[in-house]
């Protein structure tokens, strides 16, 4: 059994990947538990395809190994697609039903698999899907939606739920605590319901 | 003092706190950013910060405060000391009465680099002391150690981290901030100071009579360390170390390098007790250089016969792969998981309303022809526009443009450089291209910033780095001084303009600048400008495509037909590229 719960948070740059991450981070410290955790910075972050690595009980280095992360929250469809190797076959994901197609595919006249073609190719994975943009709608902003996808994944992730919102609240700016709290309820509600 | 959650560089900093830092200087540069910049965000700040023009100019300041005994630390990435390379080299043979501690931050896989060298490379050659810190709270450590080490040589400390090191998180164990500050006094000694013939040959002799002492003394510190368990070993540095105790079988044992130079004998002695040794280290062969000159009968293994990869980064599984390659079993063994072939590339771009577009775009336009050498910034993402032919390294862009222009090339050259660029190095290459009559034009992307690494502020941008109002410099200015005759500044926003101003810069000869004028998109909306979103009427729209050719991530197509997304940020370029108007203001119909 290895000694840490990995945890890859996959999204677009400017979703709000690296906070999400730092929520689980925060929620280490306050269970006094180890953690590492790799995030992308510099130019790789200007609206290109990002990676998170968040190893809870994490003692050597922050990279996880593609076929062996214990959890995926993709904040996208393609890139939940594109970073699927990382679970082993059967693995968990927690993936927001949203497709932001890339530029470069109008560009460069690229094939883009639609949702439908994109969810049969995750059918091997435990997969929950998550309409984060209505939830966090619901939650009273739009802006709050990588939070509504962390406690969505919330269930599957071995930190205490208390925890995990005492860390969010830490985590996010001040006048957004009320809402990004409302937001990952929603979104462990959710995350708790879908089969 | 507390355990936080905190990233690389953000522990650097804080230990450079507890360190009691009188002096900081340093240019952006990924992954080495962060540390200047939680610096100058601290509330109490006892002690100087500055971002300097270039790493150069960062490096020579910040020895002159160790010159004048106060503790002084100077940030950049690896390619930045190459700038600095050459007080680097000297500042060896004079030494230091401060701490002085050079962080070069190394980017295995150049994740956000132009290549792969290694710092470490650089204290040998220079003779320096250098560390290599294995995780986040080693990097912590051993920079709040540096300064006393650099103090009790005499000599600059260079601490080099990794991209994993700088950009990692983990818990840290924090130690409480400084609250002892030293006044500053140069004393005068032109032997150490003045490095004429004289004084030179002497100092280094005295350079290198210090070096043995400093191997022992850094195993003696805990640096380099070792635990003998089996018949085979691996010896491993920096990050890779964490990668390697994470599939160490129990009966293998570890040397791990975390400082240089490394004592021979000590090295000699460890290797000599194996059969085998395993060198596991990112970048360049350096450990495994010095393993291979130790080994008397011991078998090596690393990069130099294979088993190790020279380029990239490493992982757990890049170990474990070595491992097995070595003879000596990983406990973990990993899948061979391979992405999924097909799906479409999401690359890095420009954002949705970024004045470097437009620019490229008019660019294009007008000079249909055109050689275009770029530089290092944001903008070289005009790459995926057709609009960058050339990147080598910073400033690069005026002087590479004007020597193709020299060489005889015949077609007209387009060089593009962002501000903060043009302050580090490309005012020289400006001058020298007026000087020898180079027929070019250089566009200067002014967005008032350094944006790249996270909007750090440059003379350009009317603030320091501790948000102290700054003397106004002006670009135009600046290059009429160089002798530059023709200067436009120009909105890029507005097309029209900027296309006629590229069309009379191309009627001319000499030097032509065009100054393209506008606040980084990021750091306007961050100061509350807010422009109203453009809209496509879909019964305008044709389906041509010529906005698809503009490459904003905030224009959609449907089929044929654009559609504009919640991305835009109210530039109103578009509008004036479509051919139909169909592209308007939100509410406008």
């Amino acid at each position: 059994m290895k000694p840490s719960f990995d945890v890859l948070i996959v999204g677009i740059g400017g979703q709000g990947t690296v906070l999400a991450s730092n929520v689980l981070g925060e929620a280490c410290i306050i269970e006094n538990r180890t953690v590492r955790s790799a995030e992308t910075h510099g130019m790789a972050q200007r609206g290109g395809s990002v990676e998170s690595h968040i190893r809870i009980d994490g003692k050597h280095g922050s990279l996880i190994v593609p076929g062996t992360a214990d959890l995926l929250i993709a904040f996208d469809l393609l890139e939940a697609l594109r970073y699927r190797h990382y679970l082993p076959v059967g693995g968990k994901l927690v993936v927001n039903r949203h497709l932001v197609v890339p530029t470069s595919v109008y560009q460069q006249d690229l094939d883009v698999p639609d949702e439908e073609s994109i969810l049969a190719a995750l059918a091997d994975l435990d997969v929950t899907c998550i309409d984060a943009a209505s939830l966090a709608e619901e939650a009273g902003s739009i802006l709050s939606q990588n939070i509504v996808m962390l406690g969505a994944a919330s269930g599957d992730i071995p930190l205490r739920p208390e925890t995990l919102e005492e860390a969010v609240r830490r985590c996010v700016p001040p006048k957004t605590v009320e809402v990004n709290t409302v937001a990952f309820r929603i979104g462990r509600e959710k995350g708790a319901g879908t089969p | 003092m507390a355990i936080r959650y905190l990233l690389g560089n953000e522990g650097i900093a804080h230990a450079c706190l507890e360190a009691n830092i009188d002096f900081a200087s340093g240019y952006p540069g990924t992954p080495s950013s962060e540390v200047i910049d939680v610096l100058r965000m601290q509330k109490e700040r006892p002690f100087t910060v500055e971002w300097s023009t270039n790493e150069k100019v960062a490096f020579e300041n910040a020895l002159a405060a160790a010159w004048c005994g106060v503790r002084a630390l100077c940030t950049m990435k690896h390619v930045g000391l190459n700038v600095a390379a050459d007080p680097l080299m000297t500042s060896a043979y004079t030494g230091v009465t401060g701490g002085f501690v050079i962080l070069s931050a190394d980017d295995p896989f150049a994740h956000s680099s132009q290549n792969e060298q290694d710092t470490r490379r650089y204290a040998h050659f220079a003779r320096l002391p250098c560390l290599d810190p294995a995780s986040v709270q080693e990097a912590h450590d051993m920079m709040r150690d540096a300064f006393a080490l650099s103090e009790e040589v005499g000599l600059p400390v260079i601490f080099r981290p990794t991209t994993r090191i700088c950009h990692s998180k983990g818990d840290v164990d924090l130690g409480e901030v400084g609250t002892v500050h030293r006044a500053a006094e140069f004393r005068r000694d032109p032997k150490q100071y003045v490095v004429i013939p004289a004084h030179t040959r002497v100092l280094h002799k005295v350079l290198n009579e210090k070096q043995p002492a400093l191997k022992r003394r850094l195993v003696e510190l805990g640096y380099n360390r070792h635990t003998v368990r089996g018949r085979t070993a691996v010896v491993a540095s920096g990050v890779s170390a964490a990668y390697v105790q994470e599939v160490l079988p129990d009966d293998v044992s570890l040397a791990i390098v975390g400082a240089y130079p490394i004592d021979e004998e000590w090295l000699a002695d460890f290797v000599d007790r194996h059969e085998k040794v395993l060198v596991v280290e990112e970048l360049d062969p350096v450990v495994e250089e010095v393993v291979r000159q130790a080994a008397t009968k011991t078998e090596v293994f690393g990069k130099i016969d294979g088993t190790v990869p020279y380029e990239g980064e490493f992982t757990p599984a890049t170990v474990a792969a070595a491992l097995e390659q070595a003879g000596m079993a990983p406990t973990a063994n990993f899948p061979a998981a391979a992405p999924v072939p097909g799906v479409p590339p999401r690359p890095p771009i420009l954002c949705a309303g970024c004045m470097h577009r437009p620019t490229f775009y008019a660019m294009r336009k007008v000079f249909r022809d055109g050689i275009f050498p770029s530089d290092i910034g944001c903008y070289t993402l005009g790459l995926q526009l057709g609009a960058v032919d050339t990147t080598i390294c910073m400033g690069a862009s005026i002087t590479v443009g004007s020597g193709i222009a020299r060489s005889g090339e015949e077609r007209p050259v387009v060089s593009t450089i962002g501000d903060s660029t043009f302050l580090h190095t490309g005012i020289p290459g400006l001058l020298n291209a007026v000087y020898n009559g180079a027929d070019m034009v250089v566009v200067i992307l002014d967005n008032r910033i350094t944006a790249m690494t996270g909007h750090q502020p440059n003379p350009n941008t009317g603030v320091t780095a501790t948000g102290v109002e700054s003397t106004p410099i002006s670009l135009d200015a600046i290059c009429r001084s160089c002798g530059v005759s023709w200067v436009e500044t120009v909105d890029p926003y507005d097309l029209p303009v900027l296309l006629d101003t590229f069309r009379r810069a191309k009627e001319r000869k000499g030097v032509r600048v065009v100054i393209a004028k506008q606040p980084c998109v990021i750091t306007a909306r961050r100061s509350g400008i807010k422009r109203k979103p453009y809209t496509v009427d879909p019964e305008r729209c044709t389906g041509c495509g010529a906005c698809r050719s503009f490459g904003c991530p905030a224009i959609a197509f449907v089929d044929k037909n654009a559609t504009i997304t919640e991305l835009c940020a109210g530039c109103g370029v578009c509008a004036d590229i479509c051919p139909s108007g169909a592209i308007i203001l939100e509410g406008r119909r």
